[in-house]
């Protein structure tokens, strides 16, 4: 059942952390274009999936109390191993396991020392795109707030 | 007796095929396309993900395509879709803090911090139907304005001052439930009725919510505040020890502020109900806020005098899936139960004609002396 709290929580690695969660948001489009850019395309091999399955997503009572399970939402991951051993793992909402399996390459392959230009040059223009999006949609958003006045009743 | 019959294979056969030329329509007209579903129907995409409890926009799309627009069904076919699938794990608890919110309204205060943000919402629209959508005219892009300051939570407010209570604890050394994986037993915990809930159908939670309003379980209810927007959802990988995002989701939140409880160890201070939905679903979650505090009868030892506050009976039909699987085995063949039954009522016939007749005869005897 629930071992969250069982388990030994490593501290996280912050720049591999960020990383994977722009993979998991990357677009097929930009894995693929990243992917056919390498000049050197390192040799993959399968170590799990990629397959699709659910997660659970929970919830917090009243928002910030204890948890509860909310619904399941699809998720597709992947592991490979590179020949040069880095391991990569991919994971992400939804069923597309091509994605899953190229963001498990591009995980592995920031963590191969020396060339990382490619990964950081796919990171930032993922970044960028995301930041892009939320920039507007927080614009568009802003555009609907309320601006309230107060009519001042009475003679003086 | 158990009859077996068999027979109408090709009459089902024939009936699905038929199914799907309905399903297409005329065919001189374009066939939707799943992301014209997931663009332009967008808020019936999110009820099937929310009543099918399962997060995928292209797949609920395409289950509400199949279904020819029939929600229920379409709910039904997401829900079993779901049974094939091998479950990862559970995901970090999302924050709803931290939404990107693209929606947040507030009955309570006027000018609290982040403000009144209507997003786009059909209040204050006229519902009249508007002609211009017969013809695909152009649309205007949306107006744009700079960001203002991060949008906090009216609970947290009404907290500073500890007029309200807390965002809800369970007993000390509860394990979380999981529906989907143990039998339903009552009572249920309130973990347990909010993941009943999340997923339980609109119609049924409105019409209670509704309920309570009227007085049949009352509990003087304000909006702290609904919020729609996007939340990340973190899942813990046990490789790497830590845990990394898969995405984001779009869910709903209602903070339903109720009427102050106090007693003799507590002071008095606001009560709360709870709805998070997947997707935009202010209506959804606003019941199930409603439904939420209602059912709190045993925390605030509140005497269950109303359906909506009844859990066993909340929670036992608030699934459509489960209601309409019983409801419509109505229709499947029942020929042999029925047979049964005409059998009986006919024995009883005769049995009471047979005694009236008696009856009629000694009457007759009676008014003849």
């Amino acid at each position: 059942m629930m071992d969250a709290k069982l388990k030994q929580e490593s501290p996280p690695d912050p720049v591999r952390k960020k990383a994977m969660g722009l993979l998991a948001r990357a677009t097929l489009d930009e894995l693929k274009a990243a992917w056919d850019a390498l000049v050197d395309k390192p040799e993959v091999h399968p170590v799990r999936g990629p397959e699709t399955g659910l997660v659970m997503v929970r919830g917090r009572i009243g928002g910030g109390g204890d948890p509860f399970n909310l619904g399941e939402a699809t998720v597709s991951r992947a592991t490979i191993r590179l020949s040069t051993s880095e391991i990569g793992h991919g994971q992400l909402l939804g069923t597309d396991k091509q994605r899953a399996r190229l963001a498990a390459i591009f995980d592995a392959l920031s963590q191969r020392d020396g060339d990382k230009a490619p990964v950081e040059a796919l990171l930032r223009r993922i970044g960028e795109r995301l930041a892009r999006e939320e920039r507007r949609k927080a614009e568009e958003t802003a555009a609907t707030r309320v601006d309230f006045f107060t009519m001042v009743r009475g003679d003086d | 007796m158990y009859v077996a019959v068999k027979g109408g294979e090709a009459a089902i056969a024939n009936a699905h095929r038929l199914l799907a030329d309905r399903r297409r329509g005329d065919r001189n007209l374009p066939s939707i396309t799943i992301d014209q579903v997931v663009e332009q129907l967008g808020l019936a995409v999110d009820r099937v993900m929310a009543e099918a409890s399962l997060y995928d926009r292209a797949l609920a799309a395409l289950a509400v395509r199949q279904a020819r627009g029939d929600m229920i069904e379409a709910i039904f076919i997401l829900r079993a879709y779901r049974t094939t699938l091998p479950r990862f794990g559970y995901s970090e608890p999302v924050d709803t803090a931290n939404m990107r919110v693209e929606r947040r309204v507030s009955a309570t205060y006027k000018d609290l911090p982040g403000g009144q943000l209507l997003g786009p919402t059909f209040d204050y629209t006229h519902r009249l139907l508007d002609p211009s959508l017969i013809s695909d005219e152009a649309i205007a892009e949306p107006a744009v304005k700079e960001p203002g300051e991060h949008v906090m939570r009216v609970s947290d407010i009404l907290d500073g001052e500890g007029l309200i209570e807390g965002d809800g604890q369970m007993p000390e050394g509860h394990v979380m439930g999981d529906l989907t994986r143990e039998p339903m037993e009552f009572p249920m915990a309130r973990d347990l009725r909010l993941q009943a809930l999340a997923r339980g159908d609109e119609g049924f939670l409105l019409a209670l919510a509704y309920s309570t309003q009227r007085g049949y379980g009352r509990t003087h209810p304000f909006v702290g505040e609904v919020r729609i927007g996007e939340v990340e959802v973190e899942l813990d990988l046990p490789e790497l020890g830590f845990a990394v995002s898969l995405g984001t989701i779009r869910v709903t939140e209602c903070q339903m502020v109720n009427q102050f409880m106090g007693s003799a160890k507590q002071p008095p201070q606001f009560t709360r109900g709870y709805g998070l939905v997947f997707g935009q679903s202010e209506r959804k979650a606003m019941s199930m806020s409603l439904v939420d505090r209602a059912l709190r009868t045993d925390e605030f030892s509140e005497d269950i005098v109303a359906p909506a506050q009844d859990q066993e009976f909340v929670i036992s039909h608030a699934d459509n899936v489960q209601a309409t699987g019983f409801v419509e085995h109505l229709k499947l063949p029942h020929y042999v139960d029925f047979q049964a039954e005409l059998d009986l009522v006919r024995r009883m016939r005769r049995d009471y004609e047979a005694a009236n007749s008696g009856e009629t005869a000694k009457e007759q005897r009676e008014a003849a002396e």
